[in-house]
Order: C-alpha cells, then structure tokens, then sequence
C-alpha cells in the first residue's frame, strides 16, 4: 500500500508536465514562449503578497513567542479531560489553522514523544492531513489580488477547520480506539 | 473579522508576555515574523513562475478547457455563478486537482491564478465574491486524498504502518470539506438575501 502512494505521489507531477508539454505541441504551441509568458506573472504576484504574510506571521509569531498558547492550554485541560481528550492534543489544534509551521513542529514533536503508532501520534497526523492553514490560505489568495474585505471567506475556513478537528478525534478514536 | 485576529493575536501576545514577565520575547518575535513573511514570498516566486508558466501551456493548448468541461457538473454545484466558459473555472478546477493529489506546491499557484480570474468577474475590486469565498473554503479544508508529508514524518519515526492514518485522514477531510461547503452555500444564501433586503 505505501509502495503504490509513494509510487503515485513520486510520477504525479512528471505525469502532469508531460501532459501539459505533449498536448501543447500535439495542438502546435510554442511550448517554450508561452511558458515563459506565463511565468512572468510569478514575480509580481509573489511581491504582492509580502505585506500581508508579512503583517500576519508578525502577529502569529508574537503569540505563539509570548506563551499564550501555553496559558490557553493550561486553561483547558480541565474541560478536555472531562470529554477524555488527551490535551496534548490541544496546542496542535489551536495551531493548525494559524501557522502551517508552527502545526508541523508540533506534530513532529508529538510523533519523537509519543510515537507515531501511539494514540496522539495516529491524532497529530490525521488532523494534520485533514485540515489546512486557514489565515495563511486566506492571506496569500486574498493578499493577491487585494481583497479587503472577505466576506464570510474566513468564518467558514474556521468552522471547517473546527469540524476537521472534531472528526478527527471521533473516527481515531472508533478506528483505534484510546491508548 | 482578519482586523479582530489579527490584532487579538498581537495584543494577547503582549500582555501574556508580560504577565509571563518576558516582554522581551515580542520585539523578537516581530522581526522574526516578518522575515519569515518575506522568505516565504522569495521561495514562492520559483514556484508560481514555473506553475504559472505550465499552466499557460495548458491554457494556450485547450487542456484546461478539457478539464474545465469533464468536471462542469461539480463546478456548477459549487461555482453556480461564475459562467461555464469563464476562463477562471480551469483554473479553479486545476487547483482542486492538484490539492486533491496532495501537490500542495502547485495548487497555490493555480489557486492565486483562479482568484485573479474570478477578480475579473468582480464589481468590486476590494471585496470578495462568493465565489471567491466557496473556493477559498475548498483550499482551507483541503482534500487531500494522499497526506505525503504526514506518511514521511511516520516513516521517519519508525512507525509499524505509516500509511494505517490514510483512512481516517480521508474521513476528516470529508468531513471537514462537506461542511466547508454546507455553510459557504448557508452564508452565500444569507448573503444574497440581506443584499436583495437592502
């Protein structure tokens, strides 16, 4: 099993390149012109996005630099052990959708303390496979192309993120059961 | 909403830190955010030029059209605005695809490529559409159908069976994007309403 997605995940983009070439040149395009056509565009819109990463991983590394993920934590475990969720769990969840990083790091850390075939290990990947960084996907889609007003674009983000965390725990839980 | 985040992240980070009595830690944390930011922009422009450039292939040739027509019932459920034609669905649906497959380095390239399209269809340059937001919705909830970094990290600390996780990542991600998908038509009915109301 993990032969044939290791398989897929390697000739996936070899594929999708020879895809894209043999189909232009089979239609007459000049491949090389029109590829270097579109990649001008790369510079400009990777320059319009350093405001707003900027501005928001200033943010994000202040509050994660400063403890108050730690204090919000500590805060509740209490409420965590009663619904017999492990809170180690918690920084991981509260992360996730904020820095795609800082998620990383600690899923990392969970599998080096934990295991990866422990309870949290099994955990940390699904909720780190299920979801993805809200606030970064929202600041560098809307940041290119200047949207101030997001409508009801990072609510929604949210609350999928909160159903993706809620699932997680469920079906890890009913697959592999606690512990 | 960004406005109220983003400032509860900076001002909870100041006073925590000085509660925690290292108020130090948050100039640091500043700067190293922002160079973070920048970083982050440089090595993203190799990869947007190089996608960006492919998918310009794809465009001139017609294969994004193909696909643009082989997968219009989805696109009309979830895009009903946006005109079956439109340059932007392509894109849209290059970038579900790629994320699909798990090729993260190449669905933000389409993703931004989509959302410059879908611009186009805006009457107002500074808010977002719906149609903005129901994309923006697919890629925050991501369906990944391959989760290869998590498999690597489970290789890498020795787990009996890195790939035992697929499953039950499949079911979150399911349902993370189902209900991404049922509240962006809630809202994007709410919405519609208020605006005809009003």
């Amino acid at each position: 099993m993990y032969e044939l997605i290791s398989y897929a995940s390697v000739w996936a983009i070899p594929l999708i390149l020879a895809t894209i070439l043999v189909y232009g040149m089979y239609k007459k395009v000049p491949v090389y012109e029109s590829f270097t056509e579109g990649a001008k565009e790369g510079f400009g819109t990777a320059i319009k996005i350093i405001p707003h990463l900027v501005g928001m991983l200033v943010a994000v590394s202040i509050f994660r630099q400063s403890g108050a993920l730690d204090m919000i934590t500590s805060l509740c475990k209490p409420l965590l052990d009663l619904l017999h969720i492990p809170g180690d769990i918690l920084p991981l969840a509260l992360l996730r959708p904020i820095s795609g990083a800082g998620a990383l790091a600690v899923t990392t850390d969970i599998m080096a303390t934990h295991g990866p075939d422990s309870f949290l290990g099994r955990l940390a990947s699904t909720m780190q496979g299920s979801t993805d960084t809200t606030l970064y996907v929202l600041t560098v889609y809307f940041g290119a192309i200047g949207i101030r007003n997001s409508l009801y674009a990072l609510k929604v983000g949210l609350l999928a993120d909160v159903a993706g965390i809620v699932a997680s725990i469920f079906i890890v839980t009913m697959v592999f059961g606690v512990v | 909403m960004v406005n109220y985040i983003w400032l509860g992240l900076i001002l909870i980070g100041i006073v925590v830190a000085g509660i925690n009595g290292k108020i130090e830690v948050v100039s640091a944390a500043a700067f190293e955010g922002a160079k973070t930011g920048v970083t982050v922009c440089f090595g993203l422009i190799s990869i947007l030029a190089f996608w960006l450039g492919m998918m310009k292939i794809a465009e001139d040739s017609g294969l994004l059209k193909k696909l643009q027509r082989l997968l219009s019932p989805i696109a009309r459920f979830l895009f009903p605005d946006v005109p079956r034609d439109h340059p932007a669905m392509g894109y849209i649906l290059s970038n579900m695809s790629a994320n699909m497959l798990g090729l993260g380095n190449a669905a933000t390239p389409m993703g931004i490529k989509a959302m410059q399209e879908l611009q186009k269809l805006s009457p107002d340059p500074r808010t977002a559409t719906p149609a903005m937001c129901t994309l923006l919705a697919l890629n925050t909830s991501s369906i990944t159908l391959i989760p290869t970094t998590i498999i690597a990290i489970r290789l890498n600390y020795e787990s009996t069976n890195a790939v035992e996780i697929v499953g039950t990542t499949l079911f979150a991600t399911f349902v993370s994007t189902g209900v991404a998908i049922l509240f962006d038509k809630y809202y994007r009915y709410r919405t519609r309403r208020t605006r005809t109301k009003g």
